[in-house]
């Protein structure tokens, strides 16, 4: 599929790009069914960046692979719901056709840069091959291509650094490559999971300026995963909380900061320090254990650790619900 | 002054790169940590910033001794530790732990919670039989742990509780120093907050003098009273937090401060960030002058040239900068 | 590319929920029951066990007690797998046999451990100059021939069993050695032992307490699979006549004694030839388990 640049830039900005529905992927255990993502729900919009955020487990990295159907089956398994990109369902099309999705239309970069990258290939190999599979080119102007991509994402010295291999590449450099791969075929959407966690401070700055210039640029949506609320609070108009495979919160990102309605997003914004108030003598931690997903109590699974628990929670488990505009809450509690 | 408990003083660890087998030629070195110098003083916390691999995790490990730094002194209580032989130093463990970065990797995983919590008294007391499980149900309840998980293995804890074991284990001869060697980045948003409480509960109740090291500026302001950042083995600001965060000196520490995301889009959108060009250069091929200068926003043409010493410009604000 | 980072985040997850009940010994023993050949091999190996243990028990005869008049009979009720060419009960002399193949392997296995491991174990915890020289002597081990190694002893300390289970041991240290050194080498990188060391506990106690009981396993598996050689070198020996001295039950010189009447007593030399491969058998199968069991690595 040939797709250059600029073509493909319609300025509907309200257009529904993404909408998943109810998705559910379960792994089953030995010890028993994990259930990574249940009954979760979200739209995107074209050209929007929408922040999915949550701890370790709470199926924000799984929710994100369902998409694109890479969950590796066994254990894992997508049960059910829907996911409409551009008119079609992800879940239900061919594999011949989700894999000229894949990379092309929707495109990936992952928390570990230097794993994500084959160490024998040359990084130029490595770009030129998504352009001769997805964009018609041949191998000379492949090449051509190449260069103005990682430059494109700032690596100085392009043309002579198409040569090497990924070991050669710092940590930052690496994602930069990885951007720019996953940026080649001019996506509609950009998955983005934890793409700075493995990398520092300063070079964390650099990466989401890279990808947040570039895809505004070229009007690509990004699903943001990262569990750094900072992170969120700086480069996402819309914001998703997730605990324990569910949507807790959703809702424009300046509305959550400013008026949380979920405890869970609550306790998590009050108990980071921050660096713009005055210090705290005492954080306010959120008690309990991460939820063990196996055991999960009936009800809502966030009850456990939860300061605003009543009888109901431990029934029925709450349904998102909405309470401003565009803001969505999953509680029975009413939080102001 | 008489309040130090432990004193760095030049101190230096380089990693030799050889080549060869038998007869081993030097052909580079790493330069870790650059003729280091610096003090804590007791019932304080100093935080150690900076980003990975500038050389603070090592410096953390030459303190312990756990590495033997190539050269300079540490002096705990007066006591130089560099001079010392293994089995002094051995014994010596008793006034200084360590708490580990990562939960899962630092715990013997064939051991029981009871039986990691009490090696350290095994090791060094003659404690035994029912009065050393008396004793690690006693720490396991000052870290938060219920007593009956001591026959439990670490596989069965979650991230948060290993951390609580790993603390219970420094905790359990009542030293007098604690390296915390990014004890929390291992684990979950929601679960750092209650490590960082615990720590702090427990420097008050036992008296302890921390070393803290971590890479997020928040938790390090949160916990020091004192913070000293490094970048590329030296450290290059050192001052009491409040001085630090309100007026940074170094141009890295207010590049370092002013990339740290703020959980609040209000507040980030008007913002002014610095962002710095480039990356760290190689520990082995370190830049002459100030090893900042390749990317420091602010240089001048003697930043190329001189490498700028440590100076103290106001009381207890040290910064190596020439500009400062 | 991709896959390797799913498989990551399965791990993660699963790692977060699983086997929270049980501890170590419980949860291996759990994953092995979920494999019916490492089941099949643990039956076998535990049946070898209580034949060997249990001989004067279990045997309906005395292996020894010849009578002429009845040599090469058929398998019959009284005697269910036949007499041998001097009239002896063959199952009897295989329930005895088996006492002979354990002790070899459990001795073998002892030589090779007992010497093997703590060479490795020391050579990679000091590392360096230590390290070099018994690695290069354990290299030079490695490339001498075993067999060759125990028919030398033998032709040196004469023919006997104690020769051979000492040759077929001392051939086993090197590899015992390797094995010790590379899964030490990967625990001595871990924090715990670094741990260790911050608390102060000696070397003795760092190597004791910590790295060897975290590098057990590959060696748990390799001694399993080296009880099959064992019995399988003693055996050959056993069949060359290099081993036990002619009355005692082995199951090498069961099947070279039947060997010549094979065409007329086909039970004589088929039955310890048998033994000896559903032992051998055994012993792989249960070592394969193990090694999938003991390393969640490579599970499926």
């Amino acid at each position: 599929m040939n797709c250059p640049y600029g073509v493909r830039r319609e300025s509907q900005k309200n257009m529904s790009l993404l909408q998943v529905r109810d998705l559910k992927t379960y792994f089953y255990t030995d010890a028993g069914v994990i259930k990574a993502v249940d009954r979760v729900s979200y739209d995107l919009k074209e050209g929007e960046t929408l922040g999915l955020v949550g701890e370790s487990g709470c199926g924000k990295s799984v929710g994100a692979l369902s998409i694109l159907r890479l969950i590796p089956n066994p254990p894992g398994k997508i049960v059910g719901g829907e996911a409409i990109f551009e008119g079609k369902d992800l879940l239900r099309i061919s594999e011949d056709e989700i894999r000229q999705i894949r990379g092309n239309r929707i495109a990936m970069i992952f928390q570990e840069p230097m794993t994500s990258l084959n160490p024998v290939l040359t990084i130029g190999l490595q770009i030129a091959e998504a352009l001769e599979l997805h964009r018609g080119f041949d191998k000379k102007g492949a090449r051509g291509e190449v260069a103005r991509l990682l430059r494109m994402v700032g690596i100085p010295d392009a043309e002579r650094r198409i040569n090497d291999y990924p070991h050669q590449f710092s940590g930052g450099m690496c994602q930069r490559v990885m951007i720019a791969m996953g940026l080649s075929c001019n996506p509609k959407l950009l998955i983005a999971d934890e793409p700075t966690t493995a990398v520092d401070v300063t070079i964390q700055a650099q990466l989401l300026e890279v990808i947040k210039e570039l895809t505004s640029r070229l009007g690509t949506a990004v699903i943001l995963i990262t569990h750094n609320l900072g992170v969120v609070a700086r480069h996402v108009n819309r914001m998703a909380v997730m605990y324990a495979g569910r949507m807790v919160e959703v809702g424009p990102s300046v509305e959550v900061y400013a008026h949380p309605r979920h405890p869970y997003t609550i306790g998590l914004l009050a108990s980071v320090p921050r660096l713009d108030q005055p210090r705290k003598e005492r954080l306010v931690p959120i008690d309990g254990q991460p939820p063990d997903l196996i055991h999960l109590p009936p009800g809502c699974p966030f009850l456990p650790r939860c300061s605003r628990r009543m009888e109901r929670c431990s029934v029925e488990g709450p349904e998102l619900r909405e309470v401003g505009r565009d803001h969505m809450v999953s509680c029975w509690a009413d939080i102001d | 002054m008489n309040d130090i408990l432990i004193e760095a003083k030049n101190l230096s660890m380089f990693f030799p790169i050889t080549k060869g087998i038998i007869r081993q030629r030097r052909i580079a070195e790493i330069k870790a940590v650059d003729d280091v110098s610096f003090f804590v003083r007791k019932g304080e916390t100093l935080g150690l910033v900076g980003e990975s691999g500038c050389g603070k995790t090592t410096l953390g490990r030459c303190l312990m001794q756990l590495i033997r730094p190539s050269s300079g002194e540490v002096y705990l209580e007066g006591e130089n530790l560099c001079n010392m032989e293994a089995e002094q130093l051995r014994l010596i463990r008793q006034k200084m732990q360590i708490i580990f970065q990562d939960p899962f990797d630092s715990l013997d995983p064939r051991m029981t919670a009871g039986e990691i919590v009490a090696e350290p008294l095994r090791v060094h007391t003659k404690i035994r039989g029912n009065e050393l499980k008396e004793k690690v149900a006693g720490l396991l309840r000052v870290v938060g742990l219920d007593s009956s998980m001591a026959s439990r293995y670490p596989h069965q804890f979650s991230g948060g509780q290993r951390q609580r074991l790993g603390i219970a284990r420094a905790l359990s001869i009542r030293p007098k120093f604690i390296v915390c060697d990014e004890p929390i980045s291992a684990l979950d948003v929601s679960i750092q907050a209650q490590i960082i409480n615990l720590l702090e509960d427990l420097q008050s109740e036992f008296d302890l003098t921390y070393l803290f090291i971590a890479h997020d500026l928040s938790v390090v302001r949160h916990l020091s009273h004192r913070v000293a950042v490094m970048y590329l083995g030296k450290i290059v600001e050192i001052a009491n937090r409040d001085a630090l965060y309100r007026v940074a000196k170094h141009p890295y520490t207010v590049a370092l401060l002013s990339a740290v995301p703020i959980p609040d889009p209000v507040v980030e959108a008007t913002r002014e960030r610095i962002i710095l060009k480039g990356e760290p250069p190689s520990p082995i091929a370190l830049p002459p002058g100030c090893n900042f200068h390749p990317r420091c926003p602010i240089g001048i043409e003697a930043c190329r040239e001189e490498i700028p010493s440590l100076r103290e410009i106001e009381r207890g604000h040290w910064v190596a900068c020439h500009l400062a | 590319m991709t896959q390797a980072q799913n498989t990551n985040h399965t791990e993660k997850l699963v790692k977060n929920s699983e086997f929270k009940e049980r501890g170590p010994i419980g949860e291996v023993f759990r994953r092995l029951s979920k494999r019916v050949t490492a089941m099949m091999g643990l039956v076998i190996v535990v049946l070898f066990f209580i034949s060997a243990l249990l001989a004067p028990h279990l045997a309906p005869h005395d292996p020894y007690e010849h009578s002429l008049a009845h040599k090469l009979a058929t398998p019959s009720w009284d005697y269910p797998l036949g007499r041998d060419e001097l009239g002896r009960c063959i199952l009897s002399r295989i329930i005895y046999g088996a006492r002979i193949s354990l002790l070899i392997g459990l001795i073998v296995i002892s030589i090779g451990i007992f010497i093997g491991v703590p060479i490795g174990v020391v050579s990679a915890y000091y590392g360096g100059k230590v390290d070099f020289i018994v690695q290069r002597f354990v290299d030079t081990m490695l490339a001498f021939p075993g067999i060759l190694l125990a028919l030398l002893l033998i032709a040196i300390l004469g023919v006997g069993l104690h020769n051979v289970m000492i040759a077929v041991g001392i051939s086993t240290i090197p590899i015992y050695a390797r094995l010790a050194r590379s899964s030490v080498l990967a625990m001595k990188a871990r924090q715990f032992v670094e741990a260790a060391r911050s608390i102060g506990a000696s070397n003795l106690r760092i190597i004791l307490q910590h790295l060897i009981p975290n590098s057990l396993s590959p060696i748990i598996v390799q001694s399993t699979l080296h009880m099959a050689t064992a019995i399988l070198w003693a055996a050959g020996l056993g069949f060359l006549g290099l081993g036990v001295s002619p009355p005692t039950a082995e199951w090498g010189a069961m099947l070279n004694g039947g060997r010549l009447y094979i065409r007329v007593a086909y039970h004589v030399a088929t039955f310890p030839g048998l033994m000896i491969f559903i032992t051998v058998l055994g012993f792989n199968l249960l070592g394969d388990g193990l090694r999938d069991a003991l390393d969640p690595r490579l599970k499926t």
